[in-house]
């Protein structure tokens, strides 16, 4: 329940309402889980703002393991045990059951939630707890009811109360864009401006322990690295050599920034430690080597690096000799954005096939077996970002001409779409668990 | 369109000038657009000299050209350009307290990160040629915008043409 009283004291400081973005299902899958998901009750006065078998239902079918039963197809409308009758359900062909009730807690201001999650087919009860917060935290609660049906079907974690970070650019013409480094729930929901600028703003990328946010700013007309804490909205500036400083990504363990400065002449990796300041050089090369990413363990960077002449990937171990690189990809025109799955194994990237075709997909690459696998169909992705529970990844493309935050499930199946209601969106960076 | 054209334009007559390998010959460089030229050089030709020499017309035809357009994916500047920033380089030579910033851009295809890089490695560039040609490191400021302030937007080719570029940025 950490997350709604953090919820709190974020709403408390949470700036206007900004470019908000809602979930199109663009692809699902063959055989969706059926699952009835029946409105929960309110036994208090007035209406609620928040449905919350309703967001349930968008989390679980944006994922698109999941199809919804209609509320008008339902033959009756338990809200707890009692009156759970199963062959009510098994008459409909489903699978799973939620049903619940909110009530004023005893007192305050405070609201519960009691949810119970029946497998209709055992006739079990899976799940059931009640849940505690204020009406502003509902959707927090219904995302965190939504994880509980994920977990018991699929077994994997699900990361619906997690959140992104992205990019927006929006205004007439190159001398009047403002940038926005803004916040959101994962599906677009209570976005909210981080930091606003008339230069430009990038790569934003999260601390591991969620609570502060890299990312490059031109405020003072040089790209320049900058930490700010999301909820106090406190930051500093982090590095100010010459040339560019870019690329901030945080160590697993959230003690260094890896990044990307051009003060020796190209662009090479580097690591900074937060708690010291010392700067460790990683890469020596003429070439350009940017986008650094680090392994589970923090022991090696994977970078894309153009010293063949093109950009591909490689991977090297920190503190290991500059001549002990490893090039992972090799079959491609252009391999950039690198990004390892939790397994270790699989690397997700942007890829160019070839020279001819200009066309820039999500992939993902085993590198033991370099079976490579292509996520996407659009032509201009990238910036893909994975999800803490590693079941999706978002990623940034064009669609009319405008920028947009699409995702995909990491097997390709299902995929769904953030559209903006204004202004360009990219650079999207998926929130570690939020629990 | 209009702009890109008589940039074509440019392109053809220099290409053409270089052909016939005489350097006098470039007097035929700024035939594409010496209408303008001639009547905005004039005013401030009557506060200095009583009239510009052909010289001193050239230069000042290089200066007006502050955008400089790059080939998908090609950190080098045109060779077309070549005689454009030479006096750009001199100029910076000649008047030591003068600054600019050579802004570098890319166009929006590729991942952002390497077109921040791409975008310095081009006004590189052109620092490097300025240099070389007298111009002094202090004078110049070089940043990359990679791909974050494109001229057009939209997915053109057109548009791509136009975002591929360094410019020259006086501070």
């Amino acid at each position: 329940m950490r997350c709604i009283f953090a919820g709190i004291f974020l709403s408390l400081i949470a700036n206007s309402l900004q470019a908000e973005l809602s979930i199109q299902i663009t692809q699902g899958i063959d055989n969706p889980i059926p699952i009835a998901i029946v409105p929960f009750s309110w036994q208090g006065a007035g209406v609620l703002d928040e449905d919350i078998a309703q967001i349930v239902m968008n989390d679980l079918e944006q994922v698109g393991e999941f199809r919804a039963l209609s509320r008008s197809n339902m033959l009756s409308m338990p809200s707890e045990e009692q009156e759970v009758f199963y062959r009510d359900w098994r008459v409909l062909a489903q699978d799973y059951l939620l049903v619940g009730k909110i009530d004023r807690a005893p007192g305050g201001q405070l609201v519960t939630v009691q949810y119970e999650f029946f497998d209709i087919n055992r006739e079990t009860k899976l799940s059931g707890e009640i849940l505690t917060g204020s009406v502003t935290q509902l959707r927090d609660m219904a995302h965190t009811i939504s994880n509980v049906v994920f977990q018991h079907v699929t077994g994997i974690p699900g990361a619906f109360n997690s959140e992104i970070l992205y990019i927006v650019s929006e205004g007439a013409g190159p001398e009047n864009t403002l940038f926005r480094l803004e916040k959101a729930d994962y599906d677009g929901a209570r976005a909210q401006v981080l930091l606003e600028s008339g230069e430009p703003i990038m790569s934003p990328s999260w601390s591991p322990d969620a609570q502060s946010v890299a990312y490059v700013s031109f405020e003072t007309d040089l790209p320049r690295i900058y930490v700010q804490n999301i909820n106090t909205g406190e930051r500093r500036q982090i590095t100010n050599y010459p040339n560019i400083n870019s690329s901030p990504v945080w160590s697993p363990d959230g003690s260094k920034l890896a990044m990307v400065l051009s003060k020796d002449g190209s662009p090479d990796i580097y690591v900074h430690d937060l708690l010291t300041n010392e700067l460790m050089r990683i890469t020596d090369h003429p070439a350009i080597d940017t986008e650094p990413s680090w392994s589970r363990d923090g022991r090696s960077l994977v970078f894309m690096s153009d010293r063949t002449g093109q950009p591909q990937i490689y991977q090297m171990e920190l503190g290991a000799s500059s001549y002990d690189i490893e090039r992972l990809t090799y079959d491609c025109f252009q391999c950039a954005k690198a990004q390892f799955l939790p397994d270790g194994v699989n690397l997700v990237h942007v890829r160019r096939e070839t020279r001819q075709n200009p066309m820039y997909h999500i992939a993902i690459m085993n590198i033991e077996t370099l079976r490579t696998f292509i996520l996407t169909d659009t032509s201009l992705d990238e910036s893909p970002t994975l999800a803490p529970n590693g079941s999706m990844i978002m990623y940034a493309t064009k669609f009319n001409g405008r920028g947009v935050l699409d995702a995909v499930s990491i097997d390709g199946r299902v995929k769904f779409r953030l559209p903006s209601t204004q202004g360009d969106v990219r650079e999207p960076s998926w929130s570690p668990l939020l629990n | 369109m209009q702009s890109k054209q008589i940039f074509k334009i440019g392109i053809l007559v220099v290409a053409l000038s270089v052909l016939a390998a005489c350097r006098s010959s470039g007097d035929a460089e700024e035939a594409a657009d010496s209408s303008s030229a001639s009547e905005s050089a004039r005013p401030g030709a009557a506060s200095t000299a009583p009239a510009l020499s052909q010289e001193e017309i050239r230069a000042q035809n290089a200066l007006r050209q502050t955008v400089f357009y790059f080939d998908f994916d090609i950190a080098e500047f045109k060779a077309a350009d070549r005689d454009t920033l030479t006096y750009h380089a001199r100029d910076l030579a000649a008047n030591p307290n003068k600054r600019i910033r050579l802004e570098g851009h890319a166009d929006e295809r590729g991942t952002r990160e390497y077109n921040l890089a791409l975008g310095e490695r081009r006004a590189n560039g052109i620092l490097n040629y300025l240099i070389v040609n007298g111009a002094t490191r202090t004078q110049i400021e070089v940043v990359s915008y990679g791909e974050e302030r494109p001229a057009q937007t939209g997915q053109t080719e057109q548009a791509y043409d136009r975002n591929r570029r360094v410019e020259v940025v006086a501070r």
